[in-house]
């Protein structure tokens, strides 16, 4: 009896293992960005910028050439990049710590300048590698190591909701958030991703996908709870769907 | 091409686009705005690229990814943007990118204000950023040599795959003197095959990073560094001397401050006293060379700097308690006058302290 | 019987998310450790595997390889 391959490992990953915790997500959004490179044949044109935070060590991961940015900057090392080669795919993979705190300003006016680059954005409320503090969308009431009370509004301020915020902006072409709580959802954040993909392949402008992803371990809850957390806690507060279409793509 | 009446801060900008450096990051701050805003010009016009970036810790970023790609590429900007830059540049050298960051120095510390000064010396030269590094730092004293210092700055940085600082201060970005845009020398540089443009046709996946997780790779890493800045040390010290043949003090001047105090010590030897003057063009490596050459045969040294004494450190570094170090300065963006200077040389030499003390 | 699913053992974190999303139950956490000291996820029953792959696009860390046998075509 011949077998058929239903799955296997992309291509678009090398063989490192990864130094994630055990259940977080950020292993199944490599796995989607490694197939989305590799189906489109590009791994070879692609230059990845990795940010700081726990997926610091991405450029282990991401089978082809990959630049290591300072906290908060991978926006702006993808646009010294992608300027000087614009016909090479540039993406930067981040976390919320890395992109929504820090590097704020760099995200918000790649997206301005509509530079052609695709933004793996991470969102799991939290500061992860450095142990759990509270992050610009840590929820309301979400205890962290720097909100042990909670999240308290009059406090610390409200969540930033990036999708809304980056898709005001007209160089923004393509945003859309999705999640990565459960395998049809995982199905539709690849797609998201490949849409971004094609997005800079198209040359429209700037293109960001954000991902709502676990972290077990500063969370508190296991693996599987906290693919539960995200749809019962962080879905309402960070709503599923395409912010930003220029082109109308399917 | 003949001469060519231009701003300092214009001439940085030429030679770096005839030294082929076609991209460049900037953000606008007074005084070296003329060179970002020039380069906005020129640059469109050999095919090239200048970006305004968000701020100067986004252009140094900006410089960083580019600098990746193999091109040359630079940014420009005075003191308080400069000390933005410092985590950049600090990765720049960690992850060994060269590139070429100008510093127009202006009035500190804080917001301070435009006017002309030396006052970001230890920043260039002690590494104003994290961890052991050092970077080599030109500085030209008139508008000619900026066009030599900004071409050799390219060369360097490519050479030793390093960030190399380029510092003047806003009286030199702001002044004009006519320059000439001779031929360029043409070095051997080596080949960037460490570039990540994508594997396409050329080989193995490539990965720039200075992040080192385990301790002995880092310092293995370190190590490598150390060695690279000794070689730079080696081969890449830039100084000139002036009348100190005969001196019995020597001035110790960089940038615009050297040739004001030429002037003091002209004035000096009309009044008898052998002056002569050491002239740092390459701040880092810092010429150790003219002081132990002249240190035992000089009574003393005056260093002098738009600064509340910084270079006057690395004088008596070198000097080594073999002869008296002094110094003068004006902070805050005061020029020192050719007289002050003067005054200073008559204090030191005139009323010598030599002389009292051998006197009874 | 050739294998539906395949786990590389060594780098398996024993998160137990396949064990969880497998709609016929066939996966569990071996009673023995990897090389990293977790339990690897595992199958003894491949009968019951349907091959959907859910378990293979759960895992974070590309553990699980799916494959499908190809139905040959009874000549009569």
């Amino acid at each position: 009896m011949s077998m058929k391959t239903v799955f296997k490992k992309t291509t678009g990953l090398t063989d490192n293992p990864t130094h994630y915790c055990p259940g977080c997500t950020h292993g199944i959004i490599h796995r989607l960005v490694g197939e989305v490179l590799e189906e489109m044949d590009i791994l070879e044109e692609t230059i990845g910028v990795a940010s700081v935070g726990c997926s610091v060590l991405s450029y282990e991961y991401f089978n082809c050439d990959m630049t290591q940015a300072a906290h908060g900057r991978a926006p702006a090392v993808a646009t010294g990049v992608k300027r000087v080669l614009p016909d090479r795919f540039v993406f930067t993979y981040q976390g919320d710590g890395d992109l929504a705190s820090i590097g704020i300003s760099e995200v918000i006016h790649a997206a301005a300048r509509g530079e052609k680059i695709t933004v793996i954005f991470v969102n799991n409320a939290i500061y992860g590698m450095t142990g759990g503090q509270m992050a610009p969308t840590t929820l309301i009431g979400q205890k962290t190591a720097t909100t042990p009370f909670g999240r308290d509004e009059s406090i610390q301020g409200l969540p930033i909701k990036v999708c809304e915020m980056l898709s005001t902006l007209d160089g923004a072409a393509y945003i859309e958030r999705v999640s990565a709580h459960d395998v049809q959802h995982i199905q539709k954040a690849k797609r998201a991703i490949r849409r971004a993909f094609e997005t800079q392949k198209k040359g429209l402008g700037f293109s960001m996908v954000e991902i709502l992803s676990t972290c077990p371990t500063n969370w508190g809850l296991d693996p599987y709870e906290s693919l539960e957390w995200i749809k019962d806690n962080m879905i309402p507060a960070y709503p599923l769907g395409v912010y930003k279409n220029k082109e109308g793509a399917e | 091409m003949g001469k060519v009446l231009m701003k300092g801060n214009e001439v940085i900008a030429e030679a770096a686009v005839q030294a082929g450096c076609k991209y460049f990051f900037g953000y606008p701050i007074t005084p070296q705005s003329e060179l970002v805003a020039y380069m906005a010009r020129r640059l469109p016009e050999v095919g090239g690229l200048f970006l305004q970036a968000e701020s100067e810790i986004a252009a140094i970023n900006m410089v960083y990814g580019a600098a990746g790609t193999g091109v040359r590429v630079m940014t420009s900007s005075s003191s308080p943007g400069f000390s933005l830059k410092q985590e950049g540049i600090s990765y720049l050298v960690g992850s060994e990118l060269p590139a070429v960051v100008v510093n127009i120095v202006r009035g500190g510390p804080g917001l301070g204000n435009i006017q002309p000064a030396q006052s970001d010396y230890f920043q260039v030269t002690k590494g104003g950023g994290h961890g052991d590094y050092n970077i080599p730092v030109l500085a030209p004293a008139s508008l000619q040599e900026i066009v030599e210092l900004t071409n050799e700055a390219f060369d360097i940085a490519d050479r030793y795959r390093t960030p190399v600082i380029l510092m003047g201060d806003g009286m030199l970005g702001q002044m004009m003197e006519p320059v000439e845009f001779g031929e360029r020398t043409h070095s051997e540089l080596p080949e960037k095959n460490w570039a990540t443009t994508g594997t396409r046709g050329d080989g193995p996946r490539r990965i720039i990073t200075s992040l080192e997780l385990n301790a002995q790779s880092l310092e293995t890493r370190n190590a490598a560094l150390q060695k690279k800045f000794a070689r730079i040390k080696e081969n890449e010290v830039r100084y000139e001397t002036y009348q100190t043949d005969d001196a019995d003090y020597i001035m110790v001047a960089f940038g615009t401050v050297a040739r004001i105090t030429m002037n003091a010590i002209s004035k000096a030897r009309q009044e008898g006293i052998k002056v002569g003057l050491i002239r740092p063009i390459s701040l880092w490596p810092f010429p150790e060379k003219p002081f132990l050459e002249t240190r035992d045969v000089v009574k003393g040294y005056i260093s002098v700097e738009m600064s509340a004494g910084q270079m006057v450190e690395d004088v008596r570094l070198a000097v080594n308690g073999h002869a008296e170090v002094d110094f003068y300065g004006r902070t805050g963006g005061v020029v020192p006058t050719q007289e002050e200077i003067y005054q200073k040389i008559l204090s030191v030499a005139g009323g010598s302290r030599y002389e009292h003390e051998n006197s009874f | 019987m050739d294998k539906r699913i395949v786990f590389n053992e060594d780098i398996c974190k024993s998160c137990g998310l396949c064990v969880q999303v497998c709609p016929t139950n066939v996966i569990f956490l071996a009673d023995y450790l990897n090389g990293k000291g977790y339990r690897p996820a595992a199958v003894t029953d491949q009968g019951n595997c349907i091959s959907c792959a859910k378990c293979a696009q759960i895992c974070p860390d590309c553990v699980i390889s799916v494959y499908r046998p190809v139905k040959v075509l009874q000549t009569v």
